[in-house]
Parts: C-alpha cells; sequence; structure tokens
C-alpha cells in the first residue's frame, strides 16, 4: 500500500516534471526516440528478412531430400576436398533409386548449366538451363502459369521442348505469346511449351530466370556431365525419418558400400538451409544491435544528463521532502520514475516512427514487420534504458543531507 | 519525563582545515505542551540546535531523546520516519511545493506514512479546515496569499499529529499583521496542548513563547520562563 502510494506520487511528479519542462523534456526524449527507433528498425529488419526467406524457402518443402556429392553447410576445407573426390551422381543413381525406393513418392534427377537463350533477335544471358524430369514441379513448388509441363514420356524421352521461366518469358517475348515459339539454347532449338508462375527470390537467387528442358535433351545436346542432385519427395503417409533411412540404405546399396566404409554422398534437407540463413542473420542481428543500440546509449547519457539538472533543480524540493518524512528509497524512487516515464514516452513515440519506418521501407526497399516480441522489447529497453540513466541522479538525490538541502536557493 | 532531552550534545563543522563548533556541550530539556522561543544573532548556533532538534541532523557529540527515542544513533531512513511521526517543521520560506495544491502538500506527511488514500483526504481536509484553509484546498500555492501560505504549512505540519511543532522564523516573510495572524495561531495550538518550538531573532515574536532560550557561541546563554505573552 505504502510502495503503490508512494509510485503514484512519483507519477505524479514525473507529469508535473515533464509538462513544466516541455522543451528539455522534448530533447531528452528525443534522444531516446532516436535510439529506439533504430534499435526497432533493426529487429524489424532482421525479422522481415527472416519471413520472406522462410515464405521462399517453404516453396521447396519440408519433405524433400536432396542427394548430392556435398553436403550444403559446415563443411571445412578438408571436408570439401574430401567431397570432391566422392563419385558423381549419374541418371542411372536416378533410375536405380526411383526402382528401389518404397517410402519415396517421386524421384527427381537435376541437372543445370549457364547459358543464354535466344529468341529471333533477342537474347537473355545467364540464364540457369536446367534438365529434369515430369516430377521436377513437385519438388520445386513452382506452377505453371499458361501451358504445360513436362509430362512422364517428355521425362523419358528427349524432345526439344522446354518450359521458361517467368522472367525469361517476360525479357525474351515482351507480350507475345511464346507457347509453341521456338528459343535456341547452346545452337539448339527447343519448341516452348509452357510458362511458369512467378516465384521470386531465394538467397537474391532468381526462380525465374530459368529454362526447363527433359533430362535426356539437356545430356545429349547441352553437356553430359554429373548431376547436381536428386531430389527425392517423401510418399504423404511416410515418416520423414524413415524416407531418410530407406533413402540412405538404398543409396549405400547402388554405391556398393561395405558396411564399414562411410556414406559417398550426401543427403540435404531444407531446415538445414533455414539453419544456416539463421545463423547469418543471427550474427547480422547482433552487429547491427550493437551499434544501433550506441544510439540508445547516447540517448541514455542524454536522459541522465537532463537528471542531473532535474535534481539540482529540485534540491530545495528534495530537501522538504525529507524533512516531512521522504526516505532515501522513496527520493531515488521518484527520480527513477522520472526518468523511466521519459524513456517510456519516448520509446513509444519511437515505437509509432519504426512502425511507419517498417512500412515504407517494405514498400520500397525489402521486406522488415515488427513483431510483438520486438514492441516488448523495445518498450521494456526504452524502460532500462531510464532506469540505468536516472540511477545515479536519483542515488544523489537520494543521499543529499537534508539540512544542506533546505538551505539551497 | 521530558519530550526533548539534550545531554552534553556538541555539533562540529570541518570548513576546509578549520573546526567550527556550532554547539557546545549544550544540555536542554523541554517538557510535552511547553511553548520554547529559541533566540540568538547569526551564528550562535540556534540553526544548529533546531536541526539536530528536528532530526535532520545528528550530533557529533553527546546524547538526544525525543519521546524516548534515541535519536543520536539513527541512521538517515530511521530519521526521516521519526520526523515524519513526531515532528511538524514550518520554515520561514513555507517549502510548499509549488506545483501541487494545498491539499496535496498536506497530504503528502501522509503518503510518507503509507496512509490509504481515502482517509488521507479526510485527515488532510480537516487539517485545512483547522487553519481556516476550508474554501482553498485546490489552490497552488502562488494562488494564495503569504499568511495563507504559512497556514497550509502549519496544516501540512500538524496533520500527522506529531509531538512537536518546530518554527523557524515563521513570521519572517509577512507583513506584521499576517504575522501576528500566525502567532495567534500558535497561540491557539498551544493552548490545544501542542509542544511548540519557535526559532527567531525577533524579540516581539519570542514573546508569545512561554520560555525563552537564547544561545550565544555555541551555549546557553539565559533560559527563562515567562508569563502567557500578549496574544
Amino acid at each position: 500500500m505504502k510502495f503503490v502510494a508512494e509510485i503514484r506520487e512519483g507519477l505524479g511528479i514525473s507529469w508535473n516534471a515533464l509538462i513544466s519542462n516541455k522543451m528539455r523534456s522534448a530533447l531528452a526524449t528525443l534522444g531516446i526516440i532516436i535510439g529506439i527507433v533504430t534499435v526497432t528498425l533493426m529487429g524489424a529488419a532482421i525479422n522481415g528478412l527472416n519471413q520472406a526467406f522462410i515464405k521462399n524457402v517453404s516453396a521447396l518443402g519440408a519433405d524433400v531430400f536432396y542427394v548430392s556429392r556435398f553436403k550444403w553447410f559446415n563443411n571445412t576445407y578438408e571436408d570439401w576436398l574430401s567431397m570432391r573426390k566422392r563419385k558423381p551422381l549419374h541418371l542411372v543413381d536416378a533410375e536405380a533409386l526411383t526402382k528401389q525406393l518404397t517410402l519415396a513418392a517421386v524421384v527427381v534427377p537435376a541437372i543445370s548449366d549457364n547459358d543464354s537463350v535466344k529468341y529471333k533477335t533477342r537474347s537473355a544471358s545467364s540464364v540457369d538451363i536446367i534438365g529434369t524430369t515430369d516430377g521436377y514441379l513437385q519438388t520445386s513448388g513452382g506452377d505453371i502459369a499458361q501451358g504445360r509441363f513436362l509430362t512422364a514420356a517428355d521425362g523419358r524421352g528427349n524432345q526439344p521442348i522446354c518450359i521458361i521461366g517467368n522472367a525469361v518469358a517476360t525479357n525474351l517475348f515482351r507480350g507475345e505469346n511464346p507457347i509453341g515459339q521456338r528459343i535456341r539454347i547452346a545452337n539448339q532449338s527447343f519448341q516452348v511449351i509452357g510458362v511458369l508462375g512467378k516465384q521470386g527470390n531465394l538467397l537474391g537467387w532468381s526462380l525465374d530466370n530459368r529454362v526447363i528442358i527433359p533430362i535426356r535433351e539437356f545430356l545429349s545436346g547441352i553437356w553430359n556431365g554429373q548431376l547436381d542432385d536428386i531430389e527425392v519427395k517423401a510418399g504423404k503417409l511416410a515418416n520423414l525419418d524413415d524416407a531418410q533411412n530407406e533413402l540412405r540404405q538404398v543409396m549405400r546399396r547402388i554405391r556398393h558400400l561395405r558396411p564399414d566404409q562411410p556414406d559417398d554422398f550426401a543427403i540435404n534437407q531444407q531446415d538445414q538451409l533455414v539453419a544456416w540463413f539463421h545463423s547469418q542473420t543471427a550474427t547480422i542481428a547482433v552487429i547491427g544491435l550493437f551499434i544501433t543500440s550506441l544510439a540508445l546509449f547516447v540517448g541514455g547519457i542524454g536522459i541522465m544528463n537532463i537528471m542531473f539538472v532535474s535534481v539540482v533543480e529540485r534540491t530545495r524540493e528534495i530537501g522538504v521532502r525529507k524533512a516531512i518524512g521522504a526516505k532515501r528509497r522513496t527520493i531515488l524512487l521518484q527520480f527513477l520514475i522520472e526518468a523511466a516515464c521519459i524513456c517510456c514516452f519516448g520509446g513509444l513515440i519511437g515505437l509509432g516512427i519504426a512502425w511507419l519506418a517498417t512500412l515504407a521501407v517494405t514498400q520500397w526497399l525489402f521486406p522488415a514487420s515488427l513483431s510483438v516480441g520486438i514492441v516488448i522489447t523495445a518498450v521494456l529497453v526504452a524502460l532500462l534504458t531510464g532506469v540505468v540513466a536516472g540511477f545515479l541522479p536519483a542515488w544523489r538525490a537520494a543521499r543529499m543531507d537534508p539540512v544542506e538541502a533546505l538551505r539551497s536557493e | 519525563m521530558s519530550l526533548i532531552h539534550l545531554r552534553n550534545i556538541s555539533r562540529c563543522y570541518q570548513m576546509g582545515a578549520e573546526t567550527i563548533h556550532a554547539l557546545r556541550d549544550v544540555s536542554l530539556e523541554i517538557q510535552r505542551g511547553e511553548y520554547v522561543a529559541i533566540m540568538g544573532p547569526s551564528g550562535s548556533g540556534k540553526s544548529t540546535l533546531m536541526n539536530l532538534i528536528g532530526c535532520l541532523d545528528t550530533p557529533t557529540a553527546g546524547h538526544y531523546e525525543l519521546n524516548g527515542a534515541n535519536v543520536s544513533e539513527m541512521d538517515d531512513n530511521q530519521l526521516a520516519e521519526i520526523r515524519n511521526r513526531e515532528i511538524g517543521f514550518v520554515f520561514q520560506t513555507f517549502n510548499l511545493l509549488s506545483r501541487s495544491n494545498a491539499l496535496h502538500n498536506v497530504e503528502l506527511p501522509l503518503i510518507y506514512n503509507g496512509m490509504a488514500m481515502e482517509q488521507r483526504r479526510r485527515v488532510a481536509l480537516d487539517a485545512l479546515a483547522q487553519v481556516g484553509l476550508a474554501d482553498r484546498v485546490h489552490h497552488k500555492p502562488n494562488e494564495l496569499s503569504g499568511g495563507q501560505r504559512q497556514r497550509v504549512a502549519v496544516a501540512r505540519a500538524l496533520v500527522n499529529k506529531p509531538s512537536l511543532l518546530l518554527a523557524d522564523e515563521p513570521t519572517g516573510n509577512l507583513d506584521s499583521r499576517t504575522g501576528a495572524e500566525i502567532m495567534t495561531l500558535f497561540e491557539e495550538l498551544s493552548r490545544k496542548g501542542n509542544t511548540l518550538v519557535l526559532v527567531t531573532h525577533e524579540e516581539d515574536i519570542a514573546k508569545h513563547a512561554r520560555r525563552i532560550i537564547r544561545l550565544r557561541d555555541g551555549l546557553i546563554a539565559s533560559d527563562e520562563k515567562q508569563a502567557a505573552g500578549p496574544g
């Protein structure tokens, strides 16, 4: 009861102090506002990037395994050297997997190259040319905007047909209907049978700047090399662990590995990509928040300064309060509440500005997003800044000698 | 038992290399219900004595008991508590909180002793009515006359029902007419049984008291009782 009354009294005093020194309060608050805005925006940017990435990467599908020579992440240089010596993957491996896997819904070999694509006089350079089969849409999460995708028969045969990505369609055809037209890749002619829906970016890599052709056509016409990977989507009812286990056992059988030999292939999954991305953004977040919190720190110093002025100015009031029975704790609390109020007030305004800025950034720059967590954290950080910055001045006020304080003018 | 009991009190201040003896071995007793004036020229030690009696300060040496409690041994927080409970201060410059209205000023000691809000309000209004300011409770100090301000200060001093009312030059900032009003108020409070200690350098004011203690150079020069004053 006593404590509550003291806090109420503290709030009342803070309010009076704030409105009777408007200019000073505004300037002190400004420092905190800037600090909170920068910190919050940093948080919102990281949060937005993470969310956008998750949205993108979920297109890959959580139930797809990527069999490849290389492990995607956590490789040392030595790992990489030894993985480079592994046997390459070939179409026959994919065919064997298709025959032997029981828990997989679809097995899709994929091979890619980077080349220019020409239509009449126009050309698009650095397009991803992907050789694959009809199951590719299921593992890569795309859809068809126009025309059709490869059929099972197309996948097995080597017709000179292709499906083009959205960006390729826009760049080469500029409004013309691409279906049925012929484009040239590596000096061979391909007939466009479909256009993929817009997919956006993954880690800055455009998923729309690509052309998909039957894998046999790729191997016979473009480059007869090793596969990038074999994508295996687990069946609907299969347990993911079981599916992965089976995949590993079958791969080992195909590779004729003895029980004592280690795997000479890697099975990658989307969640590894997510974990890697999060570790990257966490690093950025730590550095970014450190730098932006410097702004908040400077704001805190401003508050400390103002509070010192406030304490000196109200020395006599402190003396009076002590004379009529205010304890050290009471005076300390009074000034802490005042500092915390200024900071909270600044924090809330800062959040408002950050919210508007987030909308603007999302509109014109990159995805950013405020979360409840960020909002709560920002308010708590503002409060904490107030308490920390206000402590020294408040402590000085609390320790004042009432006789000296009453004597001051 | 006496309300105030000072035994061999000394108070020294360090001023650079010099030690100033503001009070030297002072002993003094004041009984409950007394009306005492402490007089002396500036530098005589009367402010120091008032600060000690008011528990704003502790002696360098000696023993002080207020209402049976040993004040000379207390720490900061205990002193704050005893000031809140036992002492009502009236200052020369009123020392009201300028941003708060009369009611809140009077409520303040009650806030510090933790009284519940409704009771607090009732007690504070009562105290303001006692000093004749029932119709001024929502005025801020700058909307009140000097005399009214000092009445608010008296109400604040009395609101906790302290055992001692300690007034430091209470009429120093008032014209003679309002000063006389305040002295009449003190007279009345004394008649009702309050213990009053008045610090002043004005003979006219001191005459209202029943006992005058004169200080000189940190020592009690004289201590005499007198008949009821002109009030």
